[in-house]
């Protein structure tokens, strides 16, 4: 594990108001690795691979992200299902003015979205250009990332169907 | 892109911001960039406090007097790096020290180089080795780091009870 910390040389802040006051920018970073264990491993190895795996507990309910044990009998989970990769909007929040690491860098909407087979809904972003392109209940398909490696940004986001 | 089924996850932390010094703070930092080591003393428990803050943290009172430290001071304690640091270019291992700046209260942490780290201890006298003054900032990189001065050790008695 290295830990990076960098600084600019300090400055005078605001030299018009408050000329003694140093002020600098300050990085820190930490480039974690984490172990994504049996069941996110394959969820996202079948991201890369252009398809959604949820799994299936006990009961018969299938869970989009899949989880590793079963939220009901604490069982571990192994049987994987293929989902759609359109679905429905359960509820979304709209945000006007996006940070540096959001999925897109203009107005958008966080989403939960429970996909074609599912039974949960999933968090993820949707493209909808404007506030008022977003209601819950419309129906949304993914959008690929343009290159996949393995993660949940191999979704670029969802996009309104007939869009 | 690789075929093989997904086990882990690069997923770095990384943050931004913009770090303000405040006023006493930046009087420490300029005192660098002047071959300077300011200090501060409590008026009610006559500590020296370094980097100096505006209130002294045992008793509250506004420290309104500022002290220049010397150069030199004792280590108090230190740890011997065996971990590469990405933004720090030093062959390891190496080692860090609290020194404990004569005429000082509380310790500054630094490098100490110019001995072999396994001949580094508790007590020993170091001096500060600065930055030629043009190169010198702001800031405490200005002193590129501690060295023995050769002289005797100091009994670690002596600062048992220093905030060090």
């Amino acid at each position: 594990m290295q830990t990076l910390v960098s600084f600019d040389f300090m400055s005078d802040a605001s030299p018009s108001t408050q000329p003694e006051v140093l002020s600098a920018q300050h990085v820190l970073e930490y480039p974690y690795k984490r172990s994504l264990g049996p069941v996110i491993g394959r969820f996202f190895t079948s991201l890369r691979e252009g398809r959604i795996e949820g799994v299936r507990t006990a009961a018969g309910r299938v869970i989009v992200p899949p989880t590793e044990y079963d939220p009901e009998t604490s069982e571990p989970l192994s049987e994987f299902v293929e989902v759609g990769t359109s679905g429905v909007v359960t509820s979304w929040a709209w945000v006007t003015n996006p940070r540096p690491n959001h999925p897109l860098q203009r107005p958008f909407a966080w989403v939960l979205i429970k996909l074609d087979g599912a039974d949960t809904a999933m968090l993820h972003a949707v493209d909808a250009g404007s506030e008022s392109g977003m209601a819950t209940g419309m129906r949304v398909r993914v959008r690929w990332a343009a290159e996949r490696e393995g993660g949940i940004k191999d979704i670029e986001c969802f996009e309104a169907e007939g869009s | 892109m690789s075929d093989e089924p997904l086990t882990m996850l690069r997923s770095p932390l990384k943050l931004e911001y913009t770090y303000t010094a405040g006023e006493i703070s930046t009087r420490f930092l300029r005192g660098f960039a002047e071959g300077k080591i300011l200090g501060r003393r409590c008026p009610e428990c006559d500590k020296v406090y370094v980097p100096p803050r505006g209130n002294c943290p045992i008793c509250t009172s506004a420290m309104d007097r500022e002290v220049e430290l010397a150069h030199t001071g004792t280590i108090t304690k230190f740890c011997i790096v065996n971990l590469p640091f990405a933004a720090r270019n030093i062959e390891i291992p190496y080692v860090s020290a609290s020194v404990l700046l004569d005429g000082a209260d509380v310790s500054i942490f630094h490098l100490i180089q110019e001995i072999p780290y396994n001949e580094i201890r508790i007590g020993m006298r170091v001096e500060a080795v600065w930055e030629k003054p043009e190169h010198r900032i702001p800031g405490m990189e200005s002193i590129l780091y501690f060295r023995p001065n050769r002289e005797p050790d100091v009994d670690v008695n002596l600062f048992e009870d220093a905030g060090a």
